[in-house]
């Protein structure tokens, strides 16, 4: 499509603007300050915090450019001392709303607020915080709301709207509207945490898991092992002024190691194992005319999502457990025979670029002989606050090698962290599985990108798979009603809550938006590139598992498979 | 051009719902927008404290309102007319209206809460969805309005004289509400061109004590000194409110003045949120710091997102400024 393109003035200084476009966001290219707070390129705009206002030639009085499209021949001026006085009053009433609680606040390092206060040269004080008895709460084990630092901006609102899930909303209190957790029954959270990642304040954040894992690591009494996720390694740079989509993964290694582990495990292998038993499952499926089409699960936000939203459809889950889930159940079992240890002494840590990791890891149904395959989960962010606690500095550390106890991944595994990375990889096996070779096409480019909503057709020796990749829970929501209208036109879904898969995930660094997302899911397809081995099948690791261990049927069941339940409400306040 | 349109026109009738833009140019405006369906709002939630005269209007002369609306339906070919009511009003009227208004295409809805829910934008998102909340002008609702489609949206007295004035029957009236300290408060019928002086007189409420006025509106009116009565009301909406000086307290005056915002407005931007509250908190402290009411005063005025919060600062700096309130009681101002 063809875009219409024309000059505006901003400041004195030509620059080009397309249309559509607004003032702001013509700026934002252009490299040219405006404060603003509330903006967030994923939402419409709200136009609340009123501290991107600017002038217009021609036009009366201020306008905020976040809400104002740009027009040919516009001339804008985005600064004078009345602006200035301006936004400096509205920021002044604005943490007026918002308690400092920054000595234990994990966005400290990078705050927003902070910085507009020292550019704006404002007394943050200036008026008495009017929230200081606001309630603190969590929403199961992944989500952490402190009331008391939200400036009502209400993304955390509207996201939660657009992931159609509208478990936050707002409430009257006295004569103000506050955002607060719905009291309606058939609402609930599904921990995607596309609300911390839309909050400019840190009023939500992820539940801590830095002072409990701390703990363990400092008692020194069991091994402890973290397992780092696809897309936390081309993230994790940006906490470190990396930039965008940066490859990270030996550096991280380093970095945990820094922390007192030394065992770094990749779980990008057990992503190679998800496909092997995904791509069988399908197979069995069609095969036997099971039920289709069969629904990925590596996503623990989508999974309960459909439990409690959709339970009429849980059946359509595959039964493989998450990457995540099966590495840590391998850990304690097999590996831990290898090397002799007493499964009860691990303790594995996930790096998850998620806040409803926090969530899936507690779920009863996934422990193994007594035991919860993973222990703890980081999400990419906590794990660059741990860091920088330790003056651990990515930027400059040196690299160095992921614990090899398991092998390298294949460049399939990597791509799980982008949406429609999952489908290509088990497409990729699926193809092999059924015709004992390789597809001579490896890369299924019709599933990759940042749509949110993708499509395939598969011809495999005249078996023709129609797919459907979707990120993003209002996608999803659509393509289930699509599915109930026609429950025979499509065999395959992949859902990923977020938008753009994983490395669009609730816990990773802010910001993040569409550009960024493009950049980090760059950055694992040039991984997979980079691979000798772009197969799970081919992943010598994971055909030594089949030999030795995956032989017998139950340590496939037990460590590889697991059920779903309908859910009631977990989040009553 | 349509007969409708020449008599708007000619008769020179601006909205009656305070922001004064001439009707015609409404009307022709909706009546030009691309759509291929189109909505009229008649506005009877007169949100504001001191404001009688739609209730007055739709109590005594429902028929001449629901003319003028189907006046409009006739004029636009409108899929459907609302007709909007706060609480009262549509709790005293509705069966009456119901029955007067037959089979024409217009609803009576009752009013959302909350002095915003009268904000032509936030009506129609209050319609559409339920939530009370103005939107981003432009577009504005003469081309994108009511369920995305072009919109007229009018004071429920403006559609009261739109049915006059078909029938050449206006006489460049309007109706004024007058409450306060006088003698006999209530709605009147008068020229567009009387002074408010004159009409006070006329009415027999004009006082014998020092006294302000405060005009178009009890909550976001401005304040006015005797010798300013002079001429007729311009704009704005017929209301006129008189305080006797002496016995006036001014910190009370600005606590129902600002208690009305904080509870009547939407939340949604931060000077109309938060600066209000600031305000309310001063003023019920009876402990003004200036600067801060500057601040907050001019936020308000220059980066509200609509006109309710904009509109704050007309009572407060009119107050401030004629009433010498820095030798006001214990006011520090």
């Amino acid at each position: 499509m063809e875009m219409e393109r024309f000059n505006i003035t901003i400041n004195g200084k030509e620059v080009s603007a397309v249309k559509g476009q607004t003032i702001l966001e013509v700026a934002l290219d252009n490299d040219i300050k405006i404060p603003n707070l509330c903006f967030h390129s994923d939402l419409k705009p709200s136009a609340s915090c009123r501290l991107c206002v600017v002038s217009i030639e021609g036009r009366r009085g201020y306008h905020t450019s976040c809400s104002t499209l740009a027009e040919e021949g516009m001339v804008i001026t985005t600064d004078n001392e009345e602006m200035s006085r301006l936004r400096k009053t509205n920021l002044e009433l604005l943490f007026a709303q918002h308690r400092e609680r920054c000595n234990d606040c994990i966005k400290s390092n990078d705050c927003r607020l902070l910085e507009l206060a020292e550019d704006l040269k404002v007394n943050i004080a200036r008026f008495k915080d009017r929230k200081e008895n606001f309630p603190e709460m969590s929403f199961g084990p992944s989500i952490h709301f402190d009331s008391s630092k939200c400036i009502d901006c209400k993304n955390c609102v509207e996201v939660c709207k657009k992931q159609n899930v509208c478990f936050l909303t707002t409430r009257e209190n006295g004569p103000f509207f506050q955002v607060c957790p719905s009291s309606d029954k058939g609402r609930d959270c599904v921990y995607c945490g596309q609300c911390v990642i839309h909050c400019p304040t840190g009023a939500l954040q992820e539940v801590d898991s830095i002072t409990k894992i701390e703990a363990v690591i400092k008692e020194g009494k069991k091994t402890v092992i973290f397992q780092i996720a696809p897309a936390v390694r081309t993230t994790i740079g940006e906490e470190f002024g990396m930039g965008y989509g940066v490859i990270a993964t030996e550096k991280i290694a380093a970095g945990i190691r820094k922390l007192g582990v030394d065992r770094v495990f990749d779980v990008c292998a057990a992503a190679d194992l998800v496909t092997m038993e995904e791509a069988q499952e399908l197979i069995e499926r069609i095969t036997n005319k099971g039920v289709l089409p069969m629904f990925t699960s590596c996503c623990p936000g989508w999974v309960k999502f459909v439990e409690f939203y959709h339970p009429e459809m849980i059946p359509n889950l595959t039964t493989v457990r998450s990457p995540q889930i099966l590495f840590g159940g391998l850990t304690k079992t097999f590996w831990a025979g290898k090397e002799g240890i007493d499964p009860n002494d691990i303790y594995v840590v996930s790096i998850m670029p998620c806040t409803a990791k926090k969530y899936e890891v507690v779920r009863e149904e996934m422990k193994i002989d007594g035991n919860f395959p993973v222990d703890a989960v980081l999400t990419t962010h906590e794990l660059a606050c741990f860091m920088k606690k330790y003056d651990v500095d990515l930027s400059t550390i040196e690299p160095e090698a992921l614990t090899p106890a398991w092998g390298d991944s294949s460049g399939a595994g990597v791509i799980y962290g982008a949406s429609g990375g999952v489908t290509e990889s088990a497409l990729r096996t699926a193809v092999y599985k059924l015709t004992g070779q390789n597809p001579a096409n490896i890369e299924f480019q019709e599933v990759r990108g940042l749509q949110e909503s993708k499509e395939a057709v598969v011809n495999i020796n005249g078996l023709s798979l129609r797919v459907a990749v979707v990120n993003g829970l209002d996608n999803a929501e659509k393509l289930i009603a699509k599915i109930k209208e026609d429950p025979t036109y499509y065999q395959y879904i992949e859902v990923m809550a977020c938008p753009g898969g994983c490395i669009g995930g609730g816990g990773q660094p802010l910001p993040t938006d569409k550009k960024i997302r493009k950049l980090r899911a760059q950055g694992l397809y040039k991984i997979d590139t980079g691979k000798e081995k772009r197969f799970a099948h081919e992943n010598p690791f994971v055909k030594d598992i089949y030999e030795k261990f995956f032989n017998d049927e139950h340590n496939v069941h037990k460590v590889c498979h697991t059920r779903y339940l309908k859910k009631d409400k977990e989040n009553n306040f | 051009m349509e007969q409708i349109i020449l008599q708007l026109k000619e008769s020179g009738i601006l909205g009656r719902g305070g922001a004064g833009f001439p009707v015609w140019q409404k009307w022709e405006s909706v009546s030009n927008a691309v759509g291929d369906e189109k909505y009229i709002i008649c506005n009877g939630a007169e949100g504001e404290p001191d404001v009688f005269k739609d209730g007055y209007i739709i109590k005594n002369y429902p028929e001449e309102v629901i003319n003028g609306i189907n006046i409009a339906i006739n004029f636009l070919s409108a899929k459907k007319a609302y007709l909007y009511l706060n609480h009262n009003y549509y709790r005293d009227n509705r069966e009456r209206l119901v029955e007067l208004i037959g089979d024409l295409p217009i609803e009576v809805i009752e009013k959302g809460k909350g002095y915003i829910a009268g904000e032509e934008s936030a009506i129609c998102n209050f319609i559409e969805t339920g939530i009370v909340e103005p939107r981003q002008k432009p577009p504005f609702l003469s081309n994108v309005g009511l369920f995305g489609k072009p919109t007229l949206v009018n004071n429920l007295e403006t559609f009261y004289y739109v049915s006059k004035i078909s029938k050449g029957d206006y006489g460049k009236k309007r109706l004024f509400s007058i409450n306060g300290d006088v003698s006999d408060a209530g709605v009147f019928e008068e020229s567009e061109e009387v002074t408010l002086e004159d009409l006070l007189r006329k009415t027999g409420n004009y006082p014998e004590f020092d006294f302000f006025v405060q005009v178009s509106g009890g909550a976001e009116g401005v304040i006015m000194l005797p010798e300013e009565l002079k001429s007729p009301l311009a704009g704005g909406c017929g209301a006129i409110k008189v305080f006797n000086r002496e016995k006036t307290d001014l910190f009370e005056l600005m606590q129902y003045w600002i208690e009305f915002i904080i509870y009547g407005n939407c939340d949604k931007c931060v000077p109309c949120r938060e600066g209000t509250y600031r305000i309310y908190e001063m003023v019920k402290a009876r402990n003004i710091d200036k600067e801060k009411m500057l601040d907050l005063l001019d936020v308000l005025e220059k980066t509200s997102f609509c006109a309710l919060g904009r509109g704050v600062v007309i009572p407060f700096r009119s107050l401030i400024l004629k009433l010498k309130f820095e030798d006001y009681g214990d006011g520090k101002i």
